[in-house]
């Protein structure tokens, strides 16, 4: 094992197809058009010095240590920023370049300080590098002069020295080591788009700036990390490389934060991480990552971590520690006693999406072999579900069109109801690279989010709908573009059904889904549906990205075919820059979805009622599996406060906090026997849990994640798992103590049962993972590289299928005693109920979850910012903090449900999406009043909480 | 919860099923609901779902009493 290197070619490639050939230093080259003479040099393996490129941002060329010579042309121009031509001959190294180059260093280094020994950059800064490459061997001028190094000059107090900017959790600042490369500010706006940095003042006083000149805390910065990445030298530095030191090996993984699934460099030195760096080969991220991958990966050493297995009669009992052995036996036992107390179908489990796609297939393959019935679910169920109902049912699969790189080529993005620079932060880069391109952005949502308008980005439409009418909305924008013979009729005869659309056209054409018929409940004002739906029709390549303000609805799987609807009417699928594609939340939605977490399917989205799916599994297995659905979550919990359902094994799920009405939740695991939690921490859930089984972090395992674009990446494991065992193994461990006969002994052997019994995984296996980097599915015969791009010759069920979707109004509906419409949602830093992210010092920004309401709403009711509120719908009530803000309509509030005492989920109710029992997090019916304290149930809940954790003989450890 | 609570869930369930498929084609609007209780009920809650059919149906919409005759009926439990 060694450091990973990657090379930085200096510039950007260049998408030209037109190749060009050039000598260089004698060698001959050839190149695409528009490559930098750099990055040729590079391809040709002739290192030319640089400070201020990197591949990463386009060329600047300010150092003017790239300088070469080119044959016949006069002067000596910057490799960086000067293309390649036909014939040119290139000097990189002659006795003129050499003396230039000397003579540049020579004036970095009298401004900078010489303490490279003790400097955490030592080993690792570029700086450094080029002062070794060009040769310089004395530095004329000392710092008696004009400098940024020393806090004081010749006695007086240097005002150009400026201090340390520790603010950031993460990284610190150092402008004494700064070149003015400008790279940071440049990564900051072109990488990540957030334009946080500037370079303030001019010519020797120029320095890097957070804002205003704030500090970094202060500023707009996301704490994404690209400038430190960026930065050559030791001017901005993770905190923790100058806590520990540079690491000496390093090995590419997955973030198991969300959906994006960016690639990481864990760079290690051991067992100690030292830090995450985003690979530049990573095809989802290319690169970047936001800063819950890079830097929030503390909670894998947190002392909440639970190492120990445990065990209790009730759960009003302390906790008992217990060996391995004991907690399997006893949970092997007890889910024998109950089935045979109360038959097969009393007990089941949950897989969860933060698990890898080989530890989810376990538990399934638990449930199925072991526990005999299909009672298994996943939390994609409070997430995700509608979009597998609703494009399986369109197109044939369930799952995104595109790869990410598609956003590239895209000229109409479409968001509804996603929030991607807080959700899916690495994605909303890449989108917002791509407006800053040109083109052009719609927005469905009834908040203003970031996207809607920031620097260098404001959206064409926004469409601030009232929570709950996505239905009616999107079949008015269906309704414009039959109606105004904007439908791309060739398309949709080619490659779907005729008669289901022209059945579907004369739906959508009714007068009543007109725009100006659905303005009345749902607050757009016709104008804008009209352009918005004329923009997105013609405008070129159209895109859809949606997130859970479409599918946690009651309509939400009616919304996803309203979604593929617009898609197919439009003939925007099945090429690069178009499609309809979920962002998924969480880091494994769509793998466990893949795996046959679903009650009703097998791996790979095959009903379970399929007899020959059910053979394959059957054979290799050698059991017999039930051909009828099982429980979904909603349904296992109102199965156990009827008796029904006493037992239930749960990995890395905290549905107590995830799902809707908590109290039902509660009622639901207070019924059971026998609950057996396997995560981290003692979590919400596990108050109510009998036996505890701790489980091990992304970085202890090897597996494999699926994110939002089909992409398989691997896991690797870094470090020894702290509980002593990865998830897997667990799972396994329980299964043989229940008598099932086991012994996978690497997850790459549970990879290849996968690709045996499910043909769309067919080709995957460890070894081709490492040979491709990474796949998406399907993967097969037929796509042995790999599907980037979905139904390019034709749909996967054949024809694509228009549904007709009618908007029925939700039965949450306002009334005098709850008059406002409450939505949830998350935020950046924070990761959904915030388990992990709690636990590191992301809880900065955001230490609590705030109610965000209308000034006008706040005022009504005699609310001032941050006031104590309570906030009370028919399930229940809470008490938060407010925060006035107009980014929410009058009559709408919001708030985020990453922390366990804002308890979000006791207000929600328990109506769900009419398909899948998906629930309706996005709207509610609210009160809120000002308050002072929590409320009765946040007391008692917090006590019983308290009471649940302990651990006998150990102190209580303080929260 | 009692029983009642749970078989109200389920007549509101069964009704927001058929409401979704009462919008579409006449002639697969019955088939539809049963398809799809079918696929995605676990036999507890058909089982639930026939008896309460039994008993009268009350508060099932027009759509789920036609939908029941294709609708599988669990074996008894
Ligand atoms: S951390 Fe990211 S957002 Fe913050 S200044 Fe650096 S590049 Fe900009
Ligand atoms: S902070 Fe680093 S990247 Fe930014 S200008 Fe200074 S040296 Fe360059
Ligand atoms: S949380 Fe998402 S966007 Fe951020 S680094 Fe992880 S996968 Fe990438
Ligand atoms: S690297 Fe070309 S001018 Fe700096």
């Amino acid at each position: 094992m060694s450091l990973i290197h990657e090379i930085d070619y200096g510039t950007p490639a260049s998408k030209s197809e037109k190749l060009v050939t050039l000598t260089i230093d004698g060698c001959e080259v050839t190149v695409p058009e528009g490559t930098s003479i750099m990055r040729a040099a590079m391809d040709a393996g002739i290192e030319v010095p640089k400070l201020c490129a990197s591949d990463m941002m386009d060329a600047f060329g300010s150092c003017r240590l790239c300088l070469v010579e080119i044959k016949g042309r006069a002067g000596m121009p910057a490799s960086c920023t000067t293309p390649v031509a036909a014939g040119i001959e290139v000097s990189t190294q002659t006795p003129r370049l050499k003396d230039v180059r000397r003579g540049v260093m020579e004036l970095y280094i009298s401004d900078h300080p010489l303490d490279c020994l003790t400097c955490a950059a030592n080993g690792d800064c570029e700086l450094q590098d080029m002062a070794g490459a060009v040769g310089l061997r004395d530095v004329r001028y000392g710092y008696e002069g004009e400098n940024h190094v020393t806090a004081r000059n010749n006695g007086e107090i240097n005002a150009k020295w400026l201090p340390k900017d520790e603010s950031n959790p993460y990284f610190t600042y150092d402008p004494a080591k700064c070149i003015v490369c400008s790279r940071c500010v440049r990564a900051c706006e072109e990488v990540q788009g957030t334009f946080a940095l500037t370079i303030g003042g001019r010519g020797f006083d120029s320095r890097v700036s957070a804002g205003m000149a704030e500090d970094f805390m202060s500023s707009e910065c996301v704490s994404c990390g690209a400038c430190v990445q960026a930065c050559p030298t030791a001017t901005l530095t993770e905190k923790s490389v100058i806590e520990i030191g540079q690491p000496e090996h390093s090995v590419v993984t997955t973030c198991a934060y969300c959906g994006v699934g960016c690639s990481f460099k864990a760079e290690m030195r051991g067992e100690e991480l030292v830090r995450m760096v985003p690979w530049k080969d990573g095809q989802a991220n290319r690169g970047h990552s936001c800063v819950k991958g890079r830097f929030a990966y503390g909670y894998s050493n947190h002392k909440d971590r639970i190492l120990n297995p445990m065990i209790r009669e009730k759960i009003s009992d302390p906790w008992r520690e217990v060996t391995w052995e004991e907690a399997y036996a006893h949970v092997a036992s007890e889910f024998r006693r109950i089935q045979y107390q109360y038959g097969r179908d009393s007990v089941g489990g949950i897989t969860s999406s933060r698990c890898t796609n080989e530890e989810t297939y376990l538990v399934q393959k638990l449930v199925r072999a072991g526990f005999g019935n299909n009672n298994v679910d996943t939390c994609a169920r409070v997430c995700h579900s509608p979009t597998g109902y609703g494009l399986g049912q369109a197109f044939g699969t369930s799952a995104g069109t595109q790869n990410f790189d598609s956003v590239e080529f895209t000229d109409v993005a479409v968001i509804i109801g996603a929030n991607p620079t807080d959700g899916h932060p690495v994605f909303a880069s890449r989108l917002k690279k791509r407006l800053r391109e040109g083109a052009k952005l719609i927005v469905i949502d009834p908040r203003r989010t970031d996207i809607v308008r920031s620097p260098h980005i404001e959206a064409s439409y926004h469409l601030p709908l009232q929570p709950g009418t996505n239905v009616a909305i999107l079949t008015s924008m269906a309704h414009v573009i039959v109606t105004e013979g904007l439908a791309d009729e060739k398309f949709i005869r080619e490659r779907c059904d005729w008669s289901e659309y022209e059945d579907w056209a004369a739906f959508v054409a009714e007068p009543y889904h007109s725009p100006e018929a659905t303005e009345a409940y749902t607050g757009v004002p016709a104008e804008l549906v009209r352009g918005a739906a004329r923009l997105y029709a013609t405008g070129g390549n159209g895109a859809i990205y949606y997130g859970l303000g479409v599918t946690e609805h009651s309509q939400g799987s009616t919304t996803v075919m309203a979604i593929a609807n617009l898609s197919m009417v439009t003939g925007n699928i099945g090429r690069p820059g178009v499609g309809v594609n979920p962002l998924r939340g969480q880091n494994n939605v769509q793998g466990s979805c893949d795996m046959g977490s679903f009650p009703h399917e097998l791996p790979g989205y095959r009903h379970i009622s399929d007899d020959a799916t059910r053979e394959t599994f059957e054979k290799l297995w050698g059991v017999e599996i039930s051909n009828e659905p099982g429980l979904r979550i909603p349904n296992m919990l109102d199965a156990a406060v009827d008796g029904t359902f006493k037992g239930i094994y749960i990995q890395g799920e905290d549905i107590l906090q995830s799902d809707p009405d908590t109290k039902h939740v509660a009622a639901g695991l207070a019924a059971m026997e026998c609950v057996v939690v396997h995560d981290l921490f003692l979590n919400e859930t596990a108050n109510y849990a009998h036996v505890f089984l701790p489980g091990s972090t992304f970085l202890e395992k090897d597996g494999t994640f699926t994110n939002a674009e089909r992409r398989i990446n691997r896991v690797r494991k870094v470090m020894t798992p702290k509980n002593g065992y990865p998830d897997w193994e667990v799972t396994q461990k329980l299964a043989q103590a229940m008598g099932l006969n086991w012994n996978y002994r690497h997850p790459s052997e549970i990879m290849d049962e996968i690709a045996a019994t499910t043909p769309s995984f067919a080709l995957v296996s460890y070894d081709y993972l490492d040979k491709l980097g990474s796949v998406q599915w399907p993967c097969n015969e037929k796509h042995p590289e790999g599907s980037p791009i979905m139904h390019v010759d034709g749909f996967v069920r054949g024809k694509g299928k228009f549904i007709r979707t009618e908007y029925v109004a939700t039965d949450e509906r306002t009334g005098p005693r709850f008059p406002l419409l409450l939505t949830t949602g998350r935020i950046l830093s924070q990761y959904n109920v915030g388990a992990q992210t709690r636990r590191t010092d992301n809880v900065v920004w955001h230490a609590e979850d705030r109610l965000e309401i209308h000034p006008h709403d706040a005022e009504q009711r005699g609310i001032r910012d941050g006031d104590w509120i309570r906030l009370a719908s028919r399930a229940g009530e809470t008490t938060l903090r407010s925060l006035i803000t107009d980014r929410v309509a009058p009559g709408v509030v919001y708030t985020t449900f990453h922390h366990p005492t804002t308890q979000a989920n006791v207000i929600t109710t328990d109506f769900s999406d009419w398909a899948t029992n998906c629930p309706e997090y996005k709207v509610t019916a609210v009160q809120v009043m000002p308050s002072n304290g929590p409320s009765d149930w946040q007391v008692d809940y917090d006590e019983q909480a308290r009471q649940s954790r302990r651990i006998s003989g150990k102190l209580e450890a303080a929260e | 919860m009692s029983h009642d609570n749970t078989n109200a869930k389920l007549i509101y369930m069964a009704n927001q099923i058929a409401t979704f498929f009462k919008s579409q084609p006449q002639n697969e609007a019955a088939q539809g609901v049963a398809t799809h209780i079918n696929k995605y009920w676990e036999p507890r809650m058909r089982r639930k779902l026939f008896e309460h059919i039994d008993n009268g149906g009350e508060g099932l919409t027009p759509l789920v009493l036609e939908a029941a005759a294709k609708i599988k009926r669990p074996e008894a439990a």
